[in-house]
């Protein structure tokens, strides 16, 4: 039996190298075992995966959705990776996010992690960007799952690397919280299983109608909605976010809080509205209602914990629980404007989160303490990067000409839609408790005597990189096209879901 | 059909609903780390019956071509748990691993008695 | 448990046979059933046993813990390269028809033999990896 040749062409097997090119650079940096070129390998992996998001949305946009079968097994049997154009953009931000971190993490990694384990982290983050690409390009629910554990187990580990002994604690408990909400989804899977026998999201979605709205299917949603809720740190179920992101290494707070709940997110929003369909959700779940009082208690509760916090990370982790509860909110609001205004949230969070956490690593690097207190003076001492903190803090406030101001402005656009300003007000309420949260710490460097000892510099590559987030956040504030424009497309397909 | 014959055409189900509650309920319940990782092991058990029962087919054979046999079991969900059974290996195993570095750290390993030690730096640091 | 002799010469005439049936699970995997996880397992258990009778100093001369943490990835290596090698012959990712010069069964029964291989390194490995490292805690 003879099989014909066909030459090889990168450009075919995009979805494919998404997540084997970091599964490749996890093995490479776990086998050189030395910090600074596993490194090396790091971040050659980091940035070729925007190369390949970005190729891989131009052929979305001049040919349709991509289908690659895995192992060369035809769809629904085999395992499919699936991008469109909603996909193919968070696949450039979580690449590009990896990449930036990655770029200004060296000297941050060697200063708060032993030399004996910085292979191992470059491996583990590696491994975790495995994941997290493999749970955007696939196009299967159970490899979602097999990709959540990868990506979840990976940032188990890195938490744990933190240099502090609470950080073990934060971890394990993330461990309970995230392997609770796996199962959770997987329950839900089992039960589209069982219901559908077959597990492709397309496939799934074409189906699910001939079952209709009986208990099991409601079931599922249930459980997939709940299982994604902790999995992307929904108030309530987000308590294990403040400790996991306080005590990481400060370049993991800054990757995860910046892609690890986004691509959480994504999978909720390809749940609700591509495979059950947005109608089923409406008629058969209170999900419309739940989500919305739940994103709005996020967005007070949230802000009202991040203002009394002492430790800075924990003040910015707090922050990304009322920030998860703006994009959930533009999500319950199901009309293209408000899914417009969440999903250009979840971009513009991840930026402005991403950059305050890196200016954050370089505060630590500086002094050594991630209290508020001892940022006294950092505004005197490290003017560039507390100045990146400054315009990045006021992205999250939301002040015109930031990217926050983009995304918050579609939200309250679309709840004047449908009339419901008490939301407009709860988003007004949870901003101006940003401007506390945030003003402390302005405050605090910028017009208080800095410390006796002088801080040392933080690194020129970790300046960079948080100044180019920063840069970003006025880009992507006064070039609205962009960043709004991507959001449409991305909500428009959503709201499409699959061809039926 | 009685109440009876209902809950005992479904068995397996019954088995899968009790092993997932007390499984949650352990993970909830206990202040032992070590006790909460097996209620998380007993929770992730009972998606695997959940997964498995419905692939038996009854009077079906294994899922192997041979001439004279026409039904076979669904061979996809045993596929599917054993990936799942390697993952949830692995979390026990990280897990596990963590709860000895906490003792290492803390000299317990009861989350009421490491809450407070916690708190008391959280305050101070 | 060093002194007991019963547990000493049972162990040593076991383990070889624990690790021939671990080899045995592997190869047989191509027509029954078996693979490479379930031999990984099989193979790390008979070294885990040896490390309980005749202690977890002797077991790491045998098998040493840098060893262990070379096999880990490259077990993963090995998998990933098939999965590669689908490229190169012009195929999918992980589609391994192709591998024998266009024979497609050759090809498929190498693919998984190999990917059985790097399943085998991985697992195995990793078992005694989470011995060890559980193993040789608390004694130092």
């Amino acid at each position: 039996m003879s099989v014909e040749h066909h030459a090889f062409h990168v450009t075919e097997h995009l979805p494919a190298l998404a997540a084997v090119v970091p599964l490749i650079g996890a093995v490479a940096a776990a086998l050189v075992r030395n910090g600074v070129a596993a490194w090396l390998v790091a971040v050659a992996v980091a940035w070729s995966l925007p190369v390949i998001s970005i190729l891989m949305l131009g052929q979305v946009e001049a040919s349709g959705p991509i289908s690659y079968a895995l192992g060369g097994w035809a769809p629904p049997a085999g395992i499919e990776f699936r991008v469109d154009q909603a996909n193919a953009y968070l696949a450039i931000l979580v690449s590009v996010m990896a990449a930036v971190v990655l770029t200004g993490a060296p000297r941050s990694i060697a200063d708060e992690i032993e030399p004996a384990n910085r292979a191992w982290y470059y491996a583990v983050f590696l491994l975790c960007l495995c994941g997290l690409m493999g749970m955007i390009v696939t196009g299967d629910a159970f490899n979602v799952f097999v990709f959540m554990e990868i990506s979840s187990l990976a940032t188990y580990v890195l938490i744990a690397m933190g240099r502090d002994r609470r950080a073990l604690l934060a971890s394990y408990q993330y461990l309970i919280i995230g392997t609770v909400g796996a199962t959770f989804y997987v329950i839900g899977v089992g039960l589209l299983l069982a219901m559908t026998g077959t597990l492709n999201l397309v496939d799934l979605a074409a189906s699910l109608p001939e079952v209709e709205a009986t208990r099991p299917l409601i079931a599922a949603a249930a459980f997939i909605v709940v299982g994604l809720g902790l999995k992307l740190a929904l108030f309530p179920m987000h308590l294990w976010l403040p400790n996991a992101y306080a005590y990481a290494p400060s370049t993991a707070s800054a990757f995860l809080a910046s892609t690890a709940t986004k691509v959480a997110v994504y999978l909720l929003l390809r749940f609700a509205f591509s495979v059950f369909g947005i109608d089923f959700m409406l008629a058969n779940t209170p999900a419309g209602v739940m989500l919305m009082t739940l994103a709005a208690l996020a967005m007070i509760a949230g802000s009202l914990s991040a203002i009394f916090q002492t430790n800075v990370k924990r003040m910015l982790a707090y922050s990304s629980v009322s920030q998860i509860g703006y994009i959930i909110l533009g999500i319950a609001m199901v009309s293209e404007t408000g899914l417009t205004g969440g999903i250009s949230h979840l971009f513009n969070h991840a930026l402005i989160k991403g950059c305050l956490f890196l200016a954050v690593a370089s505060a630590v690097f500086a002094t050594g303490a991630v209290r508020i207190e001892d940022m006294a003076g950092l505004g005197r001492t490290m003017p560039i990067t507390m100045g990146a903190f400054v315009i990045a803090g006021l992205g999250l406030i939301g002040v015109p000409g930031t990217a926050g101001f983009v995304s918050k402005w579609y939200l309250i656009q679309g709840a004047a839609e449908q009339g419901m300003w008490w939301i407009v007000a709860v988003i007004v309420v949870s901003s101006l408790m940003a401007v506390v949260y945030v003003g402390r710490i302005v405050e605090v460097a910028w017009f208080r005597a800095p410390a006796q000892r002088a801080p040392r510099e933080a690194p020129i590559e970790l300046v960079a990189a948080t100044v180019a987030l920063a840069a970003a956040v006025l880009v992507f504030g006064l070039n609205t096209d962009f960043s709004a424009g991507v959001a449409a497309d991305a909500a428009r397909i959503l709201i499409e879901g699959y061809a039926r | 059909m009685t109440l009876f014959d209902e809950i005992a055409r479904h068995y397996n189900y019954w088995v899968t609903i009790l092993l997932m509650v007390a499984g949650l309920y352990i993970v909830v319940a206990k202040s032992n780390m070590i006790k909460r990782l097996l209620g998380l092991s007993v929770f992730q058990t009972s998606v695997y019956l959940l997964y498995l029962s419905p692939g038996k087919i009854l009077g079906g054979t294994p899922p192997i071509l041979a001439p004279g046999y026409a039904v076979y079991s669904n061979p996809l969900p045993h596929v599917l748990i054993l990936t799942a059974i390697v993952v949830g290996v692995a979390t026990l195993a990280l897990g596990l691993a963590l709860a000895v570095r906490i003792n290492e750290a803390f000299g317990s390993i009861e989350e009421d008695e490491i809450v407070p030690v916690i708190d008391r730096e959280d305050h101070s640091a | 448990m060093r002194l007991d002799t019963i547990l000493r010469v049972i162990a040593k005439i076991f383990i070889p046979f624990i690790l021939m049936f671990g080899l045995y699970v592997q190869l047989h995997g191509d027509y029954g059933p078996g693979g490479g996880f379930q031999a990984g397992v099989i193979v790390a258990a008979g070294i885990i046993l040896y490390a309980i009778i005749y202690g977890i100093a002797a077991a790491q001369r045998a098998v040493p813990p840098g060893l262990v943490e070379v096999m880990m990835p490259l077990g993963v290596a090995i998998f990933a390269g098939v999965g590669i090698a689908g490229f190169v012959t012009g195929r999918n990712f992980l589609d391994y028809s192709n591998l024998m010069h266009g024979d497609m069964v050759h090809g498929q029964h190498w693919g998984v033999f190999l990917v059985e291989i790097g399943v085998l390194v991985t697992v195995s490995s990793t078992m005694l990896a989470i011995f060890y490292a559980f193993a040789g805690r608390g004694r130092e």
